[in-house]
C-alpha cells in the first residue's frame, strides 16, 4: 500500500491563528464551509427582505416599511440574496467540500482561485447589498450607486465563475485511478454539469452587465438608465436560470437517497443522462430565450404547421428540463419503494425539496403557455420561489448528509425532521397562492397598487405565512447546526453506512483527505469493499 | 476504517491546460454574447436614408471613421502572434531556451502592439462613450477585448518566467498559453468582422 505523509508541515512550521487559517486557507474544506456559511447567512438576510415584501403585499397601507418606489430594489434585494447570496453559495460550497472526497483526491484543483472566488463573490455581494441600502441598484435613484451595483455584480459573478472553474477542473483531472466519469457519484457528476453550465452562462450575464453599466454610467440611450437595469439582467434571478441552481440539488437526492434507503442506484447510467438533460435549461439561459407556445385558443388548428415547428423549441427548452426533473424524482421515490428507508433529516430534507423543485420546474412549462395569460403576472414569483426554497431544503439535506464528515459531528434527526416539514411548508405556502394570484392577474414587479377579483389579500397573506415559515426552518437550522457541529454527537467515520469514498477517510478527514490513493472498480467502491469483508455478494 | 487497495501514482493530470481551454470558453461565451446583443441592437435600429448607399439602418451615425487599416493591423497582428506563440511550444519541447525565450517575448510584444493599436482606434475615432448607444456599446465591447488581450500579455509574461526561471520541462504553461492567443484571435477575428467590418 503507497502510504503518503499527510501532516509533513505542521511539524516544522508554527501554528497559524485560527482566525488567519480562516481568510487565507485554500484547504477545500475550509473554503466550501466559508462558501455553506455565507450561504446560509446570506439566505436568511433574504428571506427577511422577502418576508417584508411580502407582508407588503398584503395589505400596503396597513404595513409599509419600505419607501414608496423602493419595489424594484427590494425585489431585487430579496432575490440577489436568495439566489446569488444563499441557494448558489450553498451548493457551491458542498461541492467545493465534498467532491475532491467523493473522487478520492487529495485536494482540491487550483484551491487558491477557489479560495480567491470566495472572497470575490463576497466582497461583490457585500458592495451590491450597500448600494441598494445607499438607494442604487435596479431603478435606483442614486446614479453612482447604481454603477457600484453593476460593478458589483460583475465581481461577485467573476467570483463564481472562478470556483466553478475549480470544480470543473477537479472533476475532470482529479478522480482516483479507475475512477472514470461514469463511475463519479452522481453529486460530483452533477457538481461537473452544474459548474460547467454557470461558466457557460456567467459570462453572457457579465457581458451583459458591463454594456448596462457602460450605458448607464455614460450614456443611457441604450439600455433604458437605471430601470432597465433588471430588464436585462434579472433573467439571472428568474427561470430558467435558477434551473442551473437545481442540478447539484439534484446530485444531493441521487448521492443520499440510496445510501439512505439502503439500495444501490442500479439506474445510474439513466441518471446522468437525466442531469445532463436538466441541464438543457442551462441553453435557455444562455439564449435568454423564454419559448412560449402560442396555443390559439378556439382556433387551434389554424395555422397548425406553424404551431408544431413552434412545439420544437418549446419541448426542447421548456419541456424536457422539467421531464429530466420528474424522471429523476422517479428514480427517488423507486429507490424509497424497493429499499428500506431510514427516517433521517437529510432524506426528509432531500425528497421534500425535490418535490418544491419540481413544483417549481412544471409551473414554468403553463407560463410559456401564450393562451394562458400568465406572462407579467406574480406567478413567476411562485415558480421562483418553489425551485429556490426546494433547492435550499435539499442543500439542507446536503448539509445534514455530509457535515458529519465536515465536522465530525451530526445533526440529530429528532429536532431536524420538523425543521424539513417547516420548510416544506414554507415552499408550498410561498408558490402555491402566487401562482393562483398569477391566474387572477395580480401584476409581478410591485408590492401595491392592484386589484383584481378574488381574495387577493388571502394569496399574499398565504405566502407571507410561507415566507415566514421558511424564515423560522432557516433560523432553526442555523442554531441547531451551529450547536450540532460545535457540541453535538460524535458522528463517526461513516454514520450512514456510505458506498462512495468520502466515507473511507476519517471524520473531519485530515488536511490531505486521504492517507492512501485509491484504485476504484466500482461506481460504489466503498460498498464493494464492505460487502467483500462481509462475504455478501455485492 | 475500511482501506481500499492502494493504486500507483495518478498519472500527469493537464490541470493547467483544461483550466485554460475553460477560460476560453468563458471568453467565448463573454465576447458571444456581447456581439450577439450588439446584432440586436443593430438590427432593432430604424431605417435612414444615406447619400451613398440608400436606406441603412439608423446604428452607426454617420459622421463617425472608424480607422480600419488600425483595426485590420491588429487581426494581423493576432495571427503573427499565434504563430510566435506555437513557435515557442516547438521551441519548448526541444528544449531550446533562447528560441522558446524569443518566441514568447515576440509574443508579448505584439499583444503590446496590439493594445496599441486598439487604443489608436479609440483616440482616433475621437467619439465619448456618452455621444449615444453606439458609442457606449463600442467602448464596452471593445473594452472586454482588450480586457482579454491584457490577460493575454499577462499570461505570456507568467510563462515567459517560468520558463526562463528554469522550469523548462514544465511545458503545459507553454502550450496552454499558445491555446490561450488561439482563442484571442478567434475572439477578435469575430470582433472585427461584426463591429469594424460590418459595423
Amino acid at each position: 500500500m503507497t502510504s503518503i505523509d499527510t501532516h509533513h508541515a505542521a511539524e516544522v512550521s508554527a501554528p497559524t491563528p485560527a482566525i488567519a487559517t480562516w481568510l487565507t486557507s485554500a484547504d477545500h474544506k475550509i473554503v466550501g464551509r466559508l462558501h455553506i456559511g455565507a450561504g446560509l447567512t446570506g439566505l436568511l438576510f433574504g428571506l427577511i427582505v422577502a418576508v417584508l415584501v411580502a407582508f407588503e403585499r398584503i395589505d400596503a397601507d396597513g404595513f409599509q416599511v419600505l419607501d414608496e418606489g423602493a419595489a424594484t430594489q427590494a425585489l431585487a434585494l430579496a432575490r440577489n440574496l436568495m439566489t446569488f447570496g444563499g441557494v448558489l453559495p450553498l451548493l457551491l460550497g458542498l461541492a467545493v467540500a465534498v467532491l475532491p472526497l467523493q473522487i478520492g483526491s487529495r485536494s482540491l484543483s487550483f484551491p487558491r482561485l477557489a479560495a480567491s472566488g470566495f472572497w470575490l463573490w463576497l466582497t461583490g455581494l457585500g458592495l451590491m447589498i450597500a448600494s441598494i441600502f445607499g438607494n442604487g441598484g435596479p431603478g435606483g435613484g442614486e446614479s453612482d450607486l447604481v454603477d457600484l451595483y453593476l460593478a458589483a455584480f460583475v465581481v461577485m459573478l467573476i467570483g463564481v465563475a472562478m470556483t466553478a472553474t475549480s470544480i470543473t477542473v477537479t472533476a475532470l483531472t482529479s478522480r482516483a485511478p479507475g475512477m472514470g466519469l461514469l463511475r463519479a457519484p452522481l453529486f460530483s457528476w452533477s457538481s461537473l454539469v452544474g459548474a460547467a453550465s454557470l461558466l457557460i452562462t456567467v459570462p453572457v450575464l457579465i457581458g451583459t452587465t458591463v454594456y448596462v453599466y457602460v450605458d448607464h454610467r455614460y450614456a443611457r440611450l441604450g439600455f433604458g438608465g437605471n430601470k432597465g437595469v433588471n430588464e436585462w439582467i434579472g433573467w439571472a434571478t428568474s427561470q430558467p436560470f435558477t434551473y442551473l441552481l437545481a442540478i447539484p440539488a439534484l446530485g444531493i437526492a441521487l448521492d443520499a437517497v440510496p445510501v439512505l434507503t439502503r439500495r444501490r442506484l442500479v439506474e445510474r447510467p439513466i441518471a446522468f443522462v437525466l442531469l445532463g438533460v436538466v441541464a438543457i435549461a442551462g441553453v435557455s439561459a444562455v439564449t435568454q430565450t423564454t419559448v412560449t407556445l402560442p396555443w390559439g385558443g378556439d382556433s387551434f388548428f389554424a395555422g397548425l404547421g406553424t404551431k408544431i415547428a413552434d412545439l420544437l423549441p418549446f419541448v426542447l427548452l421548456n419541456v424536457l428540463p422539467v421531464v429530466g426533473i420528474l424522471a429523476i424524482v422517479g428514480l427517488v421515490l423507486l429507490s424509497l419503494k424497493e429499499g428500506k428507508p431510514r427516517i433521517a433529516a437529510p432524506l426528509v430534507f432531500v425528497v421534500l425539496g425535490l418535490i418544491g423543485i419540481l413544483e417549481g420546474a412544471a409551473a414554468m412549462i403553463l407560463r410559456t403557455v401564450e393562451d394562458a395569460g400568465l406572462a407579467g403576472t406574480i406567478f413567476e414569483a411562485g415558480e421562483y420561489v418553489a425551485i429556490t426554497f426546494g433547492a435550499a431544503a435539499v442543500a439542507f439535506g446536503g448539509i445534514c448528509y455530509w457535515g458529519p464528515k465536515l465536522w465530525g459531528r451530526r445533526l440529530p434527526d429528532k429536532a431536524a425532521i420538523p425543521l424539513a416539514l417547516v420548510a416544506f411548508l414554507g415552499t408550498v405556502l410561498g408558490s402555491l397562492p402566487y401562482m393562483i394570484a398569477g391566474f387572477a392577474d395580480q401584476p409581478a414587479g410591485v408590492l401595491d397598487g392592484f386589484e383584481y377579483s378574488g381574495p387577493q389579500e388571502l394569496w399574499n397573506a398565504l405566502t407571507a405565512v410561507g415566507f415566514v415559515s421558511m424564515l423560522l426552518a432557516t433560523v432553526a437550522f442555523i442554531a441547531l447546526a451551529a450547536k450540532s457541529f460545535i457540541t453535538g454527537e460524535s458522528a463517526g467515520d461513516d454514520p450512514w453506512d456510505g458506498s462512495t469514498l468520502e466515507w473511507a477517510t476519517s471524520s473531519p478527514p485530515p488536511d490531505d483527505n486521504f492517507a492512501d490513493v485509491f484504485v476504484v472498480h466500482s461506481s460504489e467502491p466503498l460498498a464493494d469493499m464492505k460487502a467483500s469483508s462481509t462475504g455478501k455478494d455485492a | 476504517m475500511l482501506a481500499l487497495p492502494a493504486a500507483a501514482a495518478p498519472a500527469p493530470r493537464r490541470q493547467i491546460f483544461l483550466g485554460t481551454a475553460i477560460a476560453c470558453t468563458m471568453g467565448t461565451m463573454l465576447i458571444g454574447g456581447m456581439l450577439a446583443t450588439w446584432l440586436q441592437f443593430r438590427a432593432d435600429a430604424p431605417l435612414r436614408e444615406s447619400a451613398k448607399r440608400g436606406f441603412i439602418k439608423d446604428w452607426m451615425p454617420e459622421k463617425i471613421i472608424v480607422p480600419e487599416v488600425a483595426a485590420n493591423m491588429m487581426l494581423i497582428a493576432f495571427c503573427v502572434a499565434c504563430v510566435m506563440a506555437q513557435w515557442a511550444v516547438y521551441s519548448a519541447k526541444r528544449q531550446d531556451r533562447a528560441h522558446t525565450g524569443a518566441a514568447l517575448g515576440m509574443t508579448a510584444i505584439i499583444g503590446l502592439a496590439t493594445l496599441n493599436a486598439q487604443i489608436f482606434i479609440w483616440t482616433q475615432m475621437g467619439v465619448g462613450a456618452r455621444d449615444g448607444a453606439f458609442h457606449s456599446m463600442f467602448y464596452a465591447a471593445t473594452g472586454a477585448m482588450a480586457f482579454l488581450l491584457i490577460a493575454g500579455i499577462v499570461f505570456t509574461a507568467v510563462a515567459a518566467f517560468r520558463y526562463l526561471g528554469g522550469r523548462t520541462k514544465e511545458l503545459e504553461v507553454v502550450s496552454s498559453h499558445a491555446l490561450y492567443w488561439y482563442f484571442l484571435t478567434a475572439a477578435f477575428t469575430a470582433v472585427w468582422f461584426v463591429i469594424y467590418v460590418q459595423k
